[in-house]
């Protein structure tokens, strides 16, 4: 595949995924609005009204409908899409198990917001977070463009034979939704190239061998269709890498499990995912210039997890500090310390882990922040030991 | 049950039932947990049994008791409860019967 002659375009997060969206030209979309992904099914619903695009958009009562009208149109052999945000991910709560467990591979766009209560709007990954075991394969998105690289790497991810589950790409609410961002896009007829037909090899709309989806299994076949699902998780990792090479000779947009940035001497590190990467970025280059080894691990794909990968990528700092943008609610610490704390366990070398909670609600998280961290970090690495496992930090206390 | 079910590596994905009206291929016998044993000596044909077994298990030809299927016996007991003789039918549990036929 020859590289892509791309046009460069400056839209917000939400138009971004929008535009993706648009070109990919899913059978079906049935969504709901809510902040902050509101702008992407209003754009499509455009899109639609404009005969931009010939896919049938099913304007649901709840997301819960639109999730289940998803899965209806998945299974009837229809490429089917939808977008969310925090609550409305929440009401969709039995019917992604449903998805993943009936092996439907529905992309959906989740723009990350704080779940109520309080009711705010704005960005954390407490939605998502609270959806990592559903059995969706997770992307995460540091800006606009990686948004809208994911959710074309999506179509071809999930699709796959081997993996056939459905994804979520997510991107912060309103910092990465609402801003606007010079990017560049492939063309329709790329991307049509690029994503193929979806054609699974049993659907509901199939007149000539009739199937059955979604029957009882009992003590007897429920655990052997979980394992099933559990294989295609495991299998689906080789395939986003796959998926990535071709996307990267199609677009020089190179993607991972994850991006190391100047990791290869680092002492001590910082870990997020989404939009905070950017910020982090900037604070490891200035410790860098005054000679602190600073590096950044940006987590790109949270499930499936890459345990030992990021063990390996970790293995030679002194101290590790993972910051959570959901608490977790635990009182062992967020839910991406605990995996990456636990992938570590029974490597003969790994580095302190401490947990740094931020950002909750949309708080600002700025280079201050972060210096904060890393502060701690190297207080911690000289200590030989962490003052507190779990701190959260930019709150008043 | 003696017949080896199919592993997950050989069901179809996600559930799915691929052939259409193989719901009769289910088994639902696997489920017991008692089986009713029945004497055809102390049996008087009397066929209440039959009217009342709730998954239509009980086999009768020329109006006589014949037997009990097996295959789709979900072990309720309600044959063996309501049975006016003694010891025409009686209520065993599957363990007792499969460790004998395995001994």
């Amino acid at each position: 595949m020859s590289r892509a002659q791309q046009n460069r375009v400056a839209i917000t997060g939400n138009e971004a995924v929008a535009l993706a969206m648009k070109q990919v030209e899913p059978d079906v979309v049935a969504a709901y609005p809510i902040t902050p992904q509101t702008d992407i099914v209003q754009y499509f619903s455009s899109f639609v009204a404009d005969g931009e695009v010939q896919t049938e958009f099913v304007t649901v009562e709840s997301e819960h409908s639109a999730m289940s009208a998803c899965v209806g149109a998945a299974a009837a052999g229809a490429r089917a899409m939808t977008a969310t945000s925090a609550n409305g991910l929440a009401l969709m709560w039995e019917v992604l198990y449903i998805a993943a467990g009936l092996r439907l591979p529905i992309v959906m766009p989740v723009v990350n917001r704080a779940l109520s209560a309080p009711i705010n709007i704005h960005c954390d990954h407490s939605d998502s977070m609270g959806a990592r075991d559903s059995g969706w394969i997770q992307l995460y998105s540091e800006d606009a463009q990686e948004a809208y690289d994911n959710i074309l790497q999506a179509v071809r991810i999930g699709e796959h034979p081997d993996v056939l589950l459905p994804v979520m790409v997510c991107l912060d609410g309103f910092i990465i939704s609402h801003s606007l961002e010079n990017l560049k896009v492939l063309d329709k007829e790329q991307v049509t190239a690029f994503v193929g037909d979806y054609r699974p090899d049993a659907r509901l709309l199939d007149a000539k061998r009739p199937i059955t989806v979604g029957a009882l299994e009992l003590q007897d076949f429920y655990f052997e269709h979980k394992r099933q699902e559990a294989e295609a998780m495991v299998r689906s990792a080789p395939i986003i890498e796959a998926v990535a090479d071709e996307y990267a000779r199609l677009t020089g947009r190179k993607y991972s499990f994850f991006e190391a940035y100047r990791m290869d001497d680092a002492e001590v590190a910082v870990m997020v995912l989404n939009s905070a990467a950017g910020t982090a970025r900037a604070v490891v280059d200035q410790l860098r210039r005054r000679g602190v080894r600073a590096g950044l691990l940006k987590l790109r794909v949270f499930r499936p997890f890459p345990g030992a990968a990021l063990a390996e990528a970790l293995a030679g700092l002194s101290v590790v500090g993972i910051m959570d943008r959901a608490e977790g609610l635990s009182a062992a610490g967020g839910p991406l310390f605990v995996e990456v704390r636990s992938a570590l366990l029974g490597r003969p070398r790994h580095p302190l882990v401490l947990n740094h909670i931020y950002g909750l609600g949309g708080r600002d998280v700025g280079p201050d922040q972060i210096e904060q961290v890393f502060a701690d970090l190297l207080r911690a690495a000289e200590a030989g030991e962490a003052r507190q496992q779990v701190t959260h930090i930019g709150v008043r206390d | 049950m003696s017949e080896r079910k199919p592993g997950w590596k050989q069901i179809p994905r996600g559930g799915l039932i691929l052939e259409a009206g193989n719901a009769a291929q289910y088994l639902t016998g696997d489920w017991r947990s008692l089986r009713p044993v029945w004497d055809p000596e102390a049996c008087s044909h009397c066929l209440f049994c039959w009217v009342y077994c709730p998954d239509a298990a009980i086999l009768v030809a020329e109006g006589k008791m014949k037997g009990i299927n097996l295959d789709f016996c979900k072990g309720c007991g309600i044959c063996a409860n309501q049975c006016p003789r003694t010891g025409a039918l009686t209520m065993v549990t599957e363990g007792s019967v499969t460790a004998q036929a395995g001994s």
